[in-house]
């Protein structure tokens, strides 16, 4: 059983604010009956058009689903549109009391359909909502390229996500995006998002000059983390044999072993540790 | 609050007189089956008990019974044999909608190099016969087929497939850990080479398992280090697991009919009653053969966690398909193996009853569910149109 906290299941069987706002001025809507989650959001403004006197909403899914969208709807009541903007999904979760790591997608979704009103009210062109394959995240903001096939989430929503949230592991990303969380197929690309958030993170402060000692375990780092699980799932495996200077020597293992694309997958283990550890290295397959 | 415990495909009750015959092997007599004294002695006349009870149920022989920990050790256990027989055989064959303990273990070692087919089922959770009938070939070591599903109930023609794989000199294994104590089987009249039987799952304690190898199948142990049950699953016995399995084997004997009749009866009653009063639902595998314990309805425009934890708050204990109770995003293999659309997936609850299961409590749960699903999707942007009950 999910451990929820006693504000998440107060929101749940007391639901603050369900329903619709027939003359809403601005209404969000995001997710589909195929996603599993959904939720639409209703905005009611004062007579100045500047602060929230209202908010409803309606949501399909599980109960923190149905906390979120609950508490989002007490949040943004009273606020001003810009106000409301600046509300993350991290102060929806902290406004519950926290939410399981597996449920964060919950407070995104409510953070993102708020936007989605906002942005609509404010005559920001949006495509209309497609409620059986769209999740919601084809509006301008998230235009970009299609990573998770399955729940159709971009590379320029993830980027996002990755950054606001400071996430490092594709599990955390599939726990606050759904992305990579059905078929699993877009995970290699959302590992790369993540070291690409990572990189430029890195990239603010000069990246200091390595000593061999962080050098060797940085590249242990990225064959364990980055290559050995890919590897893995093909049946197949590598070993790190030795680092001689610049030149990294490993061998294949399982499948791996003699299989005729070997080459391909050590050149693509030489572009990984360029790109997350240092530009000079240079991989070598040797049959230790 | 007195639980309605409507969740005996996940785990069941320990019958009390299972307790109470296994409670006197912890503190009085304790000693170990193999010991060369009459203390140890007296728990080894008591596990031969046992054992004969097992195959009893099963219609076997008492030495075909091999105790485990658990079913997913029997599972292990039995394809890992088969392929330790069987090494230039390199084909597994299971299907799509097994028990993660199985396909996990197929899906692993496909990555080790095996062929691995997995059978499709039909819409009604069916198993595709001419599909397997193609897929068994001279180079299959084992087939594994679960007797019935743990999710649907839907019944496997497992006789029927363990009579094609013998054709082909394959090893063929079954999954009843659903099936044993809810429908009567012969093994004695069968050509199934194992089968995993769980403790926990016919009012047994969780830790007890067993698995039925036929005489004469060739056979290598998993677990090794010890000569216990006659060389073929090291370890010292879990003695109190294997008397109340022994027990509970003998229980379910006698219920067999009770389970077939009343308990059905129940089942049946409970499934057209919710039927009747809530649009936009849909048993899963309606039209195929079930056990009779078992039913799966799926509610659309909502999700199976929140009527899960809302039947929860009444006491009323089921389980989902639903994506969002397993800790993955998608919903049940079972459920997308047959087709069920995503759109109600998501919704779909299982109820699995027992010889516990009262009258009052089916009643509870059907006046109880229908205005939680009401209430879930009054809530839901979808769906709103179907509202009003059924008239």
């Amino acid at each position: 059983m999910w451990d929820y906290t006693p504000k998440v299941k107060d929101h749940f069987l007391n639901p603050r604010n369900v329903g619709d706002i027939p003359e809403a001025d601005a209404v969000g809507e995001v997710g589909s009956l195929a996603c599993g989650d959904a939720l639409k959001l209703y905005l009611k403004l004062d007579e100045n058009k500047e602060r929230i006197v209202d908010a409803k909403f309606q949501t399909f899914g599980c109960a923190s689903a149905i906390a979120s969208s609950s508490a989002l709807t007490e949040m943004v009541k009273g606020k001003t549109l810009d106000e409301a903007l600046a509300i993350s999904n991290q102060d929806i979760a902290e406004f519950l009391g926290g939410l399981p790591e597996e449920k964060m997608h919950c407070s995104v979704m409510g953070q993102e359909a708020l936007e989605v009103a906002i942005y609509k009210y404010r005559g920001i062109a949006m495509p209309e909502h497609d409620a059986e394959h769209d999740h919601g995240h084809a509006y301008p903001e998230y235009e970009g390229t299609l990573v998770c096939k399955c729940f159709g989430i971009t590379d320029t929503f993830l980027r996002r996500v990755i950054a606001e949230n400071n996430l490092t592991t594709s599990e955390q990303v599939t726990n606050f995006t759904k992305a990579g969380g059905a078929c699993g197929s877009c995970i290699p690309k959302i590992k790369e998002l993540i070291a690409e958030y990572l990189d430029k993170d890195r990239g603010t402060t000069a990246r200091p000059k390595l000593s061999n000692l962080k050098k060797m375990q940085m590249i242990q780092d990225v064959l364990e983390r980055d290559i050995r699980p890919l590897l893995r799932a093909d049946g197949g495996d590598i070993e790190l044999i030795d680092i001689d200077g610049d030149v990294v020597e490993i061998a294949f293992r399982k499948a791996c072993a003699g299989c005729v694309s070997s080459g391909n997958t050590a050149r693509y283990v030489e572009m990984k540790l360029k790109e997350l550890v240092y530009e000079g290295l240079r991989v070598k397959e040797v049959s230790a | 609050m007195k639980e309605i415990y409507l969740d005996n495909n996940a785990t069941t009750r320990v019958d009390d007189a299972v307790f109470e015959e296994m409670q006197p092997y912890f503190c009085e007599f304790y000693g170990n089956p193999s010991s060369m004294h009459y203390f140890g002695g007296q728990v080894q006349a008591k596990i031969n008990e046992a054992r004969k009870r097992v195959a009893d149920l099963l219609g076997a022989n008492p030495e075909e019974i091999i105790f485990t920990a658990c079913g997913t050790e029997s599972d292990n256990t039995a394809i890992r044999s088969a392929l330790e027989i069987m090494p230039d055989r390199r084909h597994i064959i299971t299907s799509r909608v097994e028990h993660p303990a199985i396909l996990s273990l197929c899906r692993e070692l496909a990555g080790k190099g095996y062929r691995l087919t997995e059978i499709g089922v039909d819409g009604a959770g069916r198993l595709n016969m001419e599909e397997y009938k193609k897929a068994v070939d001279d180079d299959t070591a084992i087939v594994s087929l679960m007797w019935a599903n743990n999710e649907t109930g839907v019944i496997f023609p497992v006789e029927e497939a363990a009579v094609i794989a013998k054709r082909y000199g394959a090893q063929f294994h079954t999954d009843a850990v659903q099936t044993i104590g809810k429908i009567p089987v012969n093994m004695a009249a069968s050509k199934i080479d194992t089968l995993s039987v769980s403790g926990h799952k016919l009012h047994a304690p969780k830790g007890i398992g067993a698995l039925y190898v036929r005489k004469g199948t060739p056979f290598k142990p998993f677990v090794v280090g010890g000569h216990q049950e006659k060389n073929r699953r090291a370890g010292t016995e879990n003695t109190a697991g294997i008397i109340a399995l022994g027990k509970a084997c003998q229980l379910a004997g006698e219920f067999m009919e009770f389970e077939n009749t009343v308990v059905k009866a129940k089942c049946e009653r409970l499934e057209k009653e919710l039927m009747a009063v809530i649009p936009h639902a849909r048993v899963n595998g309606d039209g195929a053969d079930r056990l009779p314990n078992t039913t799966s309805i799926a509610f659309e425009f909502v999700e199976g966690e929140a009527i899960l934890l809302l039947l929860s708050e009444l006491g009323i204990c089921a389980s989902s398909g639903s994506a969002c109770t397993s800790g993955s995003l998608e919903p049940s293999h079972v459920l997308r193996a047959m087709g069920v659309p995503f759109t109600c997936a998501h919704g779909s609850i299982r109820f699995s009853l027992s010889r516990y299961t009262t009258d009052a409590e089916i009643d509870t749960v059907i006046r109880e569910l229908p205005p939680i699903v009401a209430r879930l999707r009054q809530m839901s942007p979808f769906g709103r149109e179907f509202l009003s009950p059924k008239q």
